[in-house]
C-alpha cells in the first residue's frame, strides 16, 4: 500500500470503542511522542550517552497493538523500543532513569535505551540485535501453550529484521505448532540508511505469511484504530489456540536511525513530506475533534497530563544517582553475587 | 551399589529423572523425539512425556535456542540439544549475545534456568564440521556456566545439577563416550559445580584433563607409575566455575602441570587455566607449564590423518616423559 492508495479513514464510531479507550489511546501516543522528544532534549543537553533510536512517527503501532494485551501477556521489543514499553505500561521514571544510566533505572544502568525490560509487566526486553527478539517471543508463546494459559505474545520487529533468519525460522515453528503469538512488523522503510525497496524482492512483508500457512495482513501503520482492529482479530485468534498471524504495519521513521543521524542523506524528500502530513498523532487528533468524540479542551488536558508525566520522569532521572563502580560486578549469575565468576 | 550402563544411558537417566521430578522441564532439539536423540540420549522420552515436553525441532538452531530463552524467562526449564558443538555456531547470537547476557543487561531482573547440551570430540571420521571441540568459545563469554563431564557417572550427576541450576549452562558431552560402559552409582545423586575431582593422587606432576582425556590421563599415569613417575590426575568437571583451590593445591605439591584438552591448541582453555593459576603457582613450578591439545588444523576426514592429531593416552605418555627429561 503506497500512500497514494491509502483510502479515507473509517468513522471512529464504527470501531465501537468507548470514549475512555479512545482517550487512553491518544494519551499513550502523546506520552510516547513526548518521551522521545524529551530524549532528544536530554541528549542535546549532554545528559545522555550512547545510542537512542526514536519511535517518532510510529506511535500508533505500539498503542493499537498493546491495547489488546493484559499485564499477564508478553511483549518482546526491539532496539527502537520505548514506544512498546510505554504502551505496555512501563514506568516512565524508571525508563528515563535507565536511558540516563542511573541506578534507579529499570536495569540499574546496565542496559540503557536498547535493553529496557520490565519482567513484572511481561515486557521481555528491548534488544540490541536486529531480529533477535523474534525467537524469544516465539518461545514465550510455546511456554504459554505448555503451561495451558490463555496468555498471548506480541513480537515487535522492523522491516530490517524481516530479512534475518530468525524471522523465517521462528514464524515457521509458530505456524507448525499453532503458537499464540502475533508478529508485528513495523515497516518504516529503512534499515539505518538502506531502503527496504532496494534490498528486498517483495517489500510487502505481509505477503510472506502465505508461505508459512498463516494469515498475513498489511495495515496503515499510522492509523491507530485500524491497527487495533486488525491486531484484535489476530490476538483473539491466538488466544483461541488457532496460531500466529503476521501483521505488517506500513509506517515511516520520521527521524534518523538514532539521535544524531539527521536521516536526510538517504530519504526521499517528497516521500518524507507526505508521511509527515500523515503523522499518526496529528491525524488522530484531527479526527477525534472533527468527529466530535473529544473536545479540543479535553485533548489539551491530555497533552498537559502527558507533558507533566514526562517532565516528572526527566526530573526523577536527573535527580537519581549513578550506580557505584562496584555494581558493574553484580547481576551476572543468579544467587552467586558473592562468588566470583570462577 | 553400582550398576553398569553406557554414558548415553546415564545422560538419558538424568534427563528422565529431572523431567519426572519437575513438570516444567522439557527437552527440544533436532531428533530428540521420534528417534530418541541422534546419540540415543532421549530414547523413550517422547513416548513417556508426550510431544509438547519432548519436541523435535526443525533445523533452525538459532531460533529454537532463542525460543528456549523465551521459555526460560516465563517459568520453564528447557533442555536444548544442539547435536554438535560445530552447530552451536549457527546459534551463536542467541547463546552468546542473548542467553548469556540477558540477566546482566536487565539489571538482574530475571533468572535463566536453561541447559544447552552439545557434543565435542573427534575420532569418527566426520571431518572438519562435525568433530570440533568448541567449549573454549563458550568460556570466553561471561554469563554461561560450562560443564564438561569425564565419564558416565560424572555426566549424570552434573547434568542433574545443570537442569536444576537457575543460570544458563552449556553442558559438553563427548561423542566418543556415548557407547562406553561405565559403573555408576545406583539411585539418585547430583554433583555440585565448582568442585574438581582428583581421579588419581600423585606427587610428581599434576595433569589437568578435561572430558574423556581424564580417563586417558589415568591410563597414561598407570603406565608411567611403572617407570617411577607418580601423576596426579584432576578432572576439573566445570570450567566455569573453576575449582582453583584444588588445582592450586595440587600444583603446589607436584611443581609441574600439564593441561590436556581436545579443543584447538590456540586460545585453548588450557592457556586460560594456566594463566588464571599462575599468580598462585609461579614460585612452586619446577618446569614451564605444558599443554596437550588439538593442533591448529581443521579435523581431516581420513582416519590416517585424523588420529595423529587427536590427543590420546600415547601422546600424553610421551609429553609427560618429555617433561621429565626423556
Amino acid at each position: 500500500m503506497s500512500i497514494k492508495e491509502k483510502k479515507n479513514n473509517y468513522p471512529i464510531k464504527s470501531y465501537n470503542l468507548n470514549k475512555d479507550t479512545l482517550l487512553k489511546m491518544y494519551l499513550t501516543m502523546i506520552k510516547i511522542r513526548d518521551f522521545e522528544n524529551a530524549i532528544t532534549d536530554v541528549y542535546s543537553r549532554g545528559l545522555m550517552n550512547g545510542l537512542s533510536h526514536l519511535y517518532i512517527g510510529e506511535e500508533a503501532i505500539a498503542t493499537g497493538v498493546c491495547l489488546n494485551l493484559t499485564s499477564q501477556d508478553y511483549a518482546v521489543s526491539t532496539h527502537r523500543g520505548h514506544g512498546h514499553l510505554i504502551a505496555q505500561g512501563a514506568n516512565l521514571k524508571k525508563m528515563m532513569a535507565e536511558v540516563l544510566g542511573r541506578k534507579t533505572g529499570y536495569c540499574k544502568g546496565k542496559g540503557g535505551s536498547m535493553h529496557i525490560m520490565d519482567i513484572s509487566k511481561g515486557i521481555l526486553g528491548a534488544n540490541g540485535i536486529v531480529g533477535a527478539g523474534i525467537p524469544m517471543a516465539t518461545g514465550a508463546a510455546y511456554s504459554a501453550k505448555y503451561r495451558g494459559t490463555d496468555q498471548v505474545v506480541v513480537s515487535f520487529f522492523g522491516d530490517g529484521a524481516s530479512n534475518q533468519g530468525t524471522f523465517h525460522e521462528s514464524i515457521n515453528m509458530a505456524s507448525a505448532w499453532k503458537l499464540p503469538v502475533v508478529y508485528v512488523c513495523e515497516n518504516n522503510l529503512f534499515g539505518i540508511s538502506v531502503d527496504l525497496r532496494k534490498v528486498t524482492g517483495n517489500p510487502n512483508i505481509a505477503d510472506r505469511a502465505f508461505g508459512y500457512g498463516i494469515p498475513g495482513v498489511a495495515v496503515d501503520g499510522n492509523d491507530v484504530l485500524e491497527i487495533y482492529r486488525v491486531t484484535h482479530t489476530a490476538f483473539v485468534r491466538a488466544r483461541k489456540g488457532e496460531g500466529p498471524t503476521l501483521i505488517e504495519c506500513k509506517t515511516y521513521r520520521q527521524k534518523g536511525h538514532h539521535i544524531g543521524d539527521p536521516g536526510t542523506v538517504y530519504r526521499l524528500e517528497e516521500e518524507y513530506k507526505a508521511w509527515i502530513k500523515r503523522d499518526p498523532i496529528k491525524t488522530f487528533r484531527e479526527r477525534l475533534i472533527k468527529e466530535k468524540i473529544i473536545s479540543e479542551e479535553e485533548i489539551e488536558n491530555l497533552e498537559k497530563e502527558s507533558r507533566k508525566l514526562i517532565d516528572e520522569a526527566v526530573q526523577f532521572a536527573e535527580d537519581s544517582p549513578f550506580p557505584g563502580p562496584e555494581e558493574a560486578y553484580q547481576d551476572l549469575f543468579y544467587e552467586t553475587e558473592r562468588v566470583k565468576e570462577r | 551399589m553400582t550398576k553398569k550402563i553406557t554414558y548415553a544411558q546415564a545422560i538419558l537417566e538424568a534427563i528422565d529423572e529431572e523431567m519426572d521430578r519437575d513438570k516444567n522441564v522439557l527437552i527440544l532439539g533436532e531428533d530428540v523425539g521420534v528417534l530418541g536423540g541422534n546419540f540415543r540420549t532421549a530414547v523413550g522420552l517422547q513416548e513417556k512425556y508426550g510431544d509438547l515436553r519432548v519436541k523435535d525441532t526443525p533445523i533452525s538452531e538459532n531460533s529454537f535456542l532463542g525460543m528456549s530463552l523465551g521459555m526460560s524467562l516465563t517459568g520453564l526449564r528447557p533442555i536444548v540439544e544442539i547435536m554438535f558443538s560445530d552447530f552451536l555456531l549457527l546459534a551463536a547470537d542467541q547463546l552468546l549475545n542473548q542467553i548469556a547476557k540477558i540477566r546482566y543487561m536487565s539489571g538482574g531482573q530475571v533468572k535463566v534456568p536453561l541447559t544447552v547440551r552439545t557434543t565435542i570430540g573427534a575420532g569418527r571420521s566426520s571431518a572438519a564440521q562435525h568433530s570440533q571441540s568448541l567449549h573454549a568459545i563458550m568460556c570466553h563469554i561471561p554469563g554461561l556456566k560450562v560443564v564438561i563431564p569425564s565419564s558416565a557417572a560424572e555426566a549424570k550427576g552434573l547434568l542433574k545439577t545443570a537442569i536444576r541450576e537457575d543460570n544458563p549452562v552449556v553442558f559438553i558431552e563427548h561423542k566418543m563416550e556415548y557407547n562406553q560402559l561405565y559403573e555408576i552409582p545406583e539411585g539418585e545423586y547430583t554433583i555440585p559445580f565448582g568442585k574438581a575431582n582428583v581421579l588419581r593422587e600423585g606427587s610428581d606432576i599434576t595433569v589437568i584433563a578435561t572430558s574423556n582425556l581424564a580417563s586417558k590421563a589415568v591410563k597414561a599415569a598407570d603406565e608411567l607409575a611403572k617407570e617411577g613417575i607418580e601423576i596426579e590426575v584432576i578432572d576439573p568437571r566445570t570450567l566455569i566455575p573453576l575449582d582453583r583451590d584444588t588445582l592450586i593445591a595440587s600444583v603446589k605439591k607436584t611443581g609441574k602441570v600439564l593441561i590436556t584438552d581436545e579443543g584447538y591448541e590456540r586460545c585453548n582453555i588450557a592457556a586460560e587455566i594456566v594463566m588464571d593459576l599462575m599468580s598462585d603457582i609461579f614460585y612452586y613450578l619446577d618446569n614451564p607449564p605444558e599443554r596437550l591439545c588439538l593442533p591448529n588444523f581443521p579435523l581431516p576426514f581420513s582416519q590416517a590423518l585424523e588420529f595423529p592429531l587427536i590427543p590420546d593416552q600415547q601422546k600424553l605418555y610421551k609429553k609427560i616423559k618429555k617433561m621429565f627429561g626423556d
